[in-house]
């Protein structure tokens, strides 16, 4: 562990100047991927620089025209608890109830979550189908990125040297949508993802075709992925069981799992199978009008192994 | 080098002078000698460091202490008031929560700050509000009936 120092920003261009004068600065918000890094010996940053600080990164915002904001420090706990979080995005509600534990909610920031871009990070698939833009701010502007194609690999993302992620847009939900995350994983609180699948799925009227599908795959591959040839099976269908089954099984075919201490390669493509239909199932229901209170879906929103 | 920090804890001001490196948890416990907050996994995985911050509960391991500035600390400390215990306190202690005790600090602020948010909670609003405190006793059922009858105390004591 090395010593390193500290420096607050108390404005974003402050941020970007001070990141801009030493590449050896680490950016932290809430710290808690941080300090285990730190103490693992895997990140060793000269300075880290904490935009707690920084006015205005933590607002959530929704309107039915423009859909959610969220400012890069708002934290997993508030995604998990806010009352327009959980009417208009459950998935993501739930996602966020399914990290770590209540004390690393309380600080985690879901703009953490992404730029540490872990392919296991709790509310990546939820916000990837969710259909998620990256706010992105350096000293040559500002631009927007899908989150999907921010993340490059296991902790990469398209941040450039001094750039930083500032909040998230998404769209609203079309009416006749219904979106579900599982999470599969060893323990029911406190662990990782083995695997983690989030699917959102909009009907053409409450009895009709798919009109969109996005399924997203946590923790079976280098970075989080679209199920794109399962959701091709989908769109402009009616779905029915065995056309779900056959997007469930294609969604396997796509995951790019590893052997790790959480589940070898061919546990966890078996389990993206069962994880696809279960949330595909779900996610049409809703959509087709089934309300699933919050705690039906929290109690949904995870299965253990043991 | 050490920068200036001013927070509160249990109701006391400080101004401490504080390394960049060190945790929430480093300063309480090695610093201020609030040895009640327990170091256990020091990873943000067992809970046993859980303090108060802002009203809500956070694992002191895994705040920088110089992120806690002028924010209001509680640890399990700052409960009781002289010889009283707070009503969780005598929770667990009437209804067997504690065993080894390691985790009973942190249990507590976790109940207690569960306890802040939502006064009634259901059997499973309390399983999965500790969900991030570890008992390597497994006394989990104690401790959850514990919890739950402080919630109905906690109106009579007036908290």
């Amino acid at each position: 562990m090395n010593r390193f120092e500290y420096v607050e920003a108390h404005t974003l261009p402050e941020a970007i100047a001070l990141l801009g004068q030493d590449e050896g600065t680490r950016i932290v918000a809430g710290a808690t991927d941080f300090l285990v890094r730190w103490r693992q010996g895997l990140w060793n940053p000269r300075s880290v620089l904490t935009i707690q600080c920084i006015p205005g990164l933590d607002g959530v915002s929704y309107s039915p025209a423009t859909g959610l904001g969220l400012g890069a420090l708002v934290t997993i706990r508030r995604l998990e608890l806010h009352p327009l979080v959980q009417a208009h995005y459950p998935a993501l509600s739930q996602a966020a109830s399914t990290f770590a534990g209540v004390q690393i909610r309380h600080l985690a920031t879901v703009g953490g979550n992404i730029c540490n871009a872990s392919p296991a990070g709790d509310t990546l698939p939820a916000l990837i189908a969710y259909a998620a833009e990256c706010q992105l701010l350096g000293p040559d502007g500002e631009r927007q990125v899908p989150l999907e194609s921010f993340l490059r690999g296991p902790g990469r993302t398209v941040l450039q040297p001094a750039e930083l992620l500032v909040g998230l847009r998404l769209p609203p939900p079309p009416s006749h949508t219904g979106a579900l995350y599982i999470k599969h994983s060893p323990r029911s609180a406190m662990d990782i993802s083995a695997v983690g699948v989030a699917s959102m799925v909009t009907l053409e009227g409450s009895d009709g075709a798919c009109r969109e599908v996005r399924i997203a795959l946590g923790a079976v591959g280098p970075m989080v992925l679209r199920a794109r040839s399962a959701e091709a099976l989908l769109r402009s269908q009616r779905p029915d069981a065995a056309l779900i089954q056959q997007a469930a099984r294609a969604a396997m075919e796509e995951a790019r799992p590893i052997d790790d201490i959480r589940g070898t390669a061919r546990h966890r493509r078996a389990i993206v199978e069962a994880l696809a239909g279960r949330t595909l199932r779900s996610a049409i229901q809703m959509a087709q009008g089934a309300i699933l209170p919050f705690r039906t879906q929290r109690a949904l929103a995870i299965e253990a192994m043991f | 080098m050490k920068h200036l920090l001013r927070l509160t804890i249990n109701s006391e001001p400080y101004e401490l002078l504080v390394e960049p490196y060190w945790s929430l948890l480093d300063l309480l416990r090695d610093h201020l000698h609030l040895t009640g907050t327990k170091r256990g996994c020091d990873e943000g995985d067992c809970g046993a460091c859980t303090v108060l911050m802002q009203g809500k509960t956070a694992t002191a391991c895994m705040v920088l202490a110089l992120n806690a500035s002028e924010k209001e600390v509680i640890t399990v400390e700052g409960l009781a008031k002289g010889d009283k215990l707070h009503p969780v306190q005598e929770a667990f202690v009437n209804h067997g929560g504690v065993q080894c005790g390691y985790c009973t600090p942190g249990l507590i602020m976790s109940a207690v700050g569960l306890l802040l948010e939502n006064p009634h909670p259901t059997e499973e609003d309390v399983r999965f509000g500790i969900g991030g405190n570890l008992c390597r006793c497994t006394g989990y059922a104690k401790v959850v009936q514990a919890i739950l009858k402080a919630a109905e105390a906690m109106p009579a004591a007036g908290a």
